[in-house]
């Protein structure tokens, strides 16, 4: 070898809680990045690490219990070691539950990738009073093992050595086959026959394995088999062991392959405590009781949310601070009366547009260190099940309480805390209805109309009205979805509950780096965009007279615009709603972010910026009635998501298609529904 | 022919240690159990059976939770500890 500097793929397999994210933290520290696997929602995080000669890029396979076809995340994870053929594939064991953990090993084995196999968390193991022969299980399955322990760093240069070591090496795939006895195997003989006119697929996978495939009726290799014939024998294969057994043939090779684990560990592990002492239990028996469980799972997400919004409250003062002089500054460069378009574009466009991005950045980074810290000590999995029984009703999984109530603070934060759902269709169908939780940039809207129209001792009553609709149509809307466009079984809840864990600063750290990073990447950009198009439409074409006057007003400017002449076109849409054209026009600048409701009202009127919010009071009350500002209100709580929601769904579901069914799907029921109300309450009075 | 012994695992008392006879469900959701260990033919022990609370089972020291209607699917033979 001549070149001096070599690169190795190291792609990480493990069991969700098998501590596979402290191993990549300590491999790679903070040089990681974060995507998607291409087509479909499975997150894709990558590292760099050196060692000695070699460059390794460490990608980190999503926790999976197995290779199935059932799960995206499953089959992502077996397309990766297949197609992108990794060097080597680390498999992160957890060490007091190596039984199961050994499961996903042996499938590897049967794929022939190169392993090796890290023993994490063996502190834990000692503890628990396991002993392992290492040598005696690394002679069994024909692997390398080392031992490690991922949150204080130790057993990983170990790891490296064996890892560069497996990766040099010629021979370095377990010749170890997994016998599944002699029915089964007689059919795997059979069908590996008939495959050898099934060129494509050989190239890609050895024979046995695709044999064994085919008796799991593994649907993604069913597929790609082109033979008829082929499809047939596995039919026959299927149904003769079935009759053998009286069992599917995939339950029976599930079976034979931890059989094949259970008698190596009961060779080389020995367990030297007998009973379980368990902290854990006795936590759970109060987190996850029955009376207490709920309360105290709501007093932990009031603190979360409290959090998230009292704290940003500073940072996002400081931001807004540092945005404002910004603006002065760049202004000043035009001496007054001279302001070009130029200006306003950068001012009010640009900066305004990335001032828009920045301002939800503190509440992003400050939930998912929340998030971090309920995930590492494991109390999100008790969380899920305490609120299961709730969701369960509506057809959603106990973990989508978690988002949505992260929803009445902001809608953005809460569609990234959906990454916490792991079934597909619970994930969107969550993501689609957050948006009726009615967000604290709402609130602003609410702060304008309810005073102005409704006695003080109502306005509690009527705030209180309008978060109730926006929560009883999002329970609704997801149970029709579920029962609809995204049907499905409601994955009947079974869950590990890993040991109760303290988690750590690093970890943290990283979380909530990557979580602010992905924001900043994935949606910023397109909030931009759209804050810029929406700021063209309300200021252009501009007439020529206007460019004469001295002193032509915002409110002539917004009249002559696209976003006026759009309000003027519209208007006899929305006059059954009991809206006029200047609403309309505040609806159009509300796509931009809600609270720009209330500025493009105080424009539409030509209060200037000195003038009290009173002042805009009492001009509303004039022109309006309390029935109409009520359906204003429902209209801006249920309508058209705010840009950055429409661009974070676009980003977490993986296609435009969603955002844009978000988008319409609300504004009509929007519509409809504010169309019901007003017409009601005019019939009625 | 069902033997007598044979129950349904939300009825075994907390304590008790079962072996996993049948799971009444379909082919994905059988073989995500067996994934994860949950095979028939396996041994478990009922930590607690649900009232009040969840439905936590202590498989080979590993603790699981399952939903009510999952436990309902899962046809069990209590096994004496003296056995």
């Amino acid at each position: 070898m001549t070149e001096k500097i070599k690169n190795i793929t190291i792609a990480l397999a493990g069991n969700p809680n098998s501590g596979k994210t402290t191993v990549f933290n300590s491999l790679t520290g903070m040089r990681q990045h974060v995507g998607n696997y291409p087509g479909v929602t499975v997150e894709k995080k990558e590292g760099l690490c050196h060692h000695k000669d070699f460059v390794l890029n460490i990608v980190d396979l999503p926790g999976t219990y197995s290779l199935t076809a059932y799960s995206a995340e499953e089959i992502v994870a077996r397309n990766f070691i297949v197609e992108e053929k990794p060097d080597v594939v680390v498999d992160v064991i957890d060490s007091a539950n190596i039984e199961r953990n050994l499961y996903l090993a042996v499938q590897l084995m049967e794929m022939e990738a190169p392993i090796v196999l890290a023993f994490n968390m063996s502190d834990v193991a000692k503890n628990k009073g396991l002993i392992f022969d290492i040598e005696m299980l690394s002679s069994l399955f024909g692997l390398p093992i080392v031992q490690t322990i991922g949150n204080k760093d130790q057993g990983i240069n170990e790891l490296l050595e064996a890892t560069v070591k497996t990766a040099q090496d010629k021979q370095r795939c377990s010749n170890l086959r997994i016998k599944y006895g002699k029915e089964i195997e007689d059919e795997l003989e059979k069908l590996q026959q008939q495959l050898q006119t099934e060129k494509d697929l050989l190239k890609k996978f050895n024979s046995r394995w695709i044999a064994v495939k085919l008796l799991e009726q593994d649907e993604e290799i069913l597929k790609q088999v082109k033979d008829t014939k082929v499809l047939d024998a596995a039919q026959d294969s299927i149904n003769h062991l079935r009759e053998i057994f009286g069992e599917e043939p995939e339950i029976i090779i599930a079976d034979r392959r931890y059989g094949f684990i259970s008698g190596a560990c009961q060779e080389a592990v020995k367990n030297t405590i007998e009973t379980r002492h368990n902290r854990s239990d006795m936590i759970d028996a109060v987190v996850t009781h029955r009376v207490f469980g709920l309360p105290i799972f709501v007093a932990l997400m009031y603190i979360v949310f409290d959090l998230t919004f009292r704290i940003g409250k500073w940072p996002m003062g400081w931001l807004e601070g540092l945005f404002g002089f910004l603006s002065r500054y760049i202004s000043g460069f035009w001496p007054t009366g001279q302001e070009s378009l130029i200006k306003s574009l950068i001012v009010d466009g640009i900066l305004g547009g990335v001032g828009g991005v920045v301002i939800f950045l503190p509440n992003i980074l400050l939930l998912f260190m929340a998030i971090a810290v309920l995930e590492g000590t494991g109390y999100m999995a008790r969380a899920a099940f305490v609120t299961d029984r709730i969701m369960h009703k509506i057809g959603l999984h106990g973990k989508s309480f978690i988002p949505m109530l992260i929803g009445f603070g902001c809608t953005v934060p809460a569609i990234m805390a959906c990454r916490i759902l792991e079934n597909r269709r619970n994930r969107i169908t969550t993501i689609l209805v957050l948006p009726l939780f009615s967000c604290g940039a709402r609130i602003t809207i609410y702060a304008l109309f309810i005073p102005a129209f409704f006695a003080l001792k109502w306005r509690g009553a009527v705030m209180l009205l309008i978060y109730f609709i926006g929560i009883v149509l999002a329970v609704i809307a997801a149970k029709i979805l579920r029962l609809t466009l995204l049907r499905g079984e409601t994955v009947p809840f079974v869950m590990e509950l890993p040991p109760y864990r303290m988690p750590t600063f690093k970890a943290i750290l990283i979380h909530m780096w990557e979580r602010g990073w992905l924001y900043l990447k994935k949606a910023g950009t397109v909030i931009l965009v759209i804050s810029v198009i929406l700021w063209f439409a309300g200021n252009f074409p501009r007439s020529a007279v206007e460019q004469e006057e001295e002193d032509i007003s915002q409110k002539q400017i917004l009249e002559y615009s696209i976003t006026g002449r759009l309000s003027g076109f519209l208007e006899p849409a929305f006059k059954p709603l009991g809206f006029d054209k200047r609403i309309v026009t505040a609806l159009i600048g509300a796509m931009a972010a809600k609270e720009v409701f209330v500025a493009q009202m105080g424009i539409t009127y030509a209060i200037s910026e000195h003038e009290d919010v009173s002042v805009l009071r009492e001009k509303l009350r004039a022109d309006y009635t309390p029935l109409q500002a009520f359906c204003i209100m429902l209209f801006c709580l249920i309508s058209a998501p705010c840009v950055a929601t429409v661009a974070v769904t676009r980003a977490e579901t993986g296609r435009i298609g969603w955002a844009i069914f978000q988008w319409a799907g609300l504004t009509a029921l929007a519509y409809v529904v504010t169309l019901v109300v007003y017409q009601l309450g005019m019939y009625l009075s | 022919m069902k033997s007598k012994e044979e129950i349904s695992l939300r009825k075994v008392s907390s304590g008790t240690l079962v072996m996993l006879l049948k799971i009444d469900a379909g082919q994905g959701l059988k073989v995500r159990l067996a994934a994860m260990g949950l095979l028939p033919g396996v041994q478990f022990t009922v930590i607690n059976n649900g009232h009040p609370g969840p439905f936590v089972i202590d498989l080979k020291g590993n603790r699981m939770v399952l939903g009510k209607g999952m436990a309902d699917k899962m046809l069990v033979k209590p096994i004496s500890k003296n056995d």
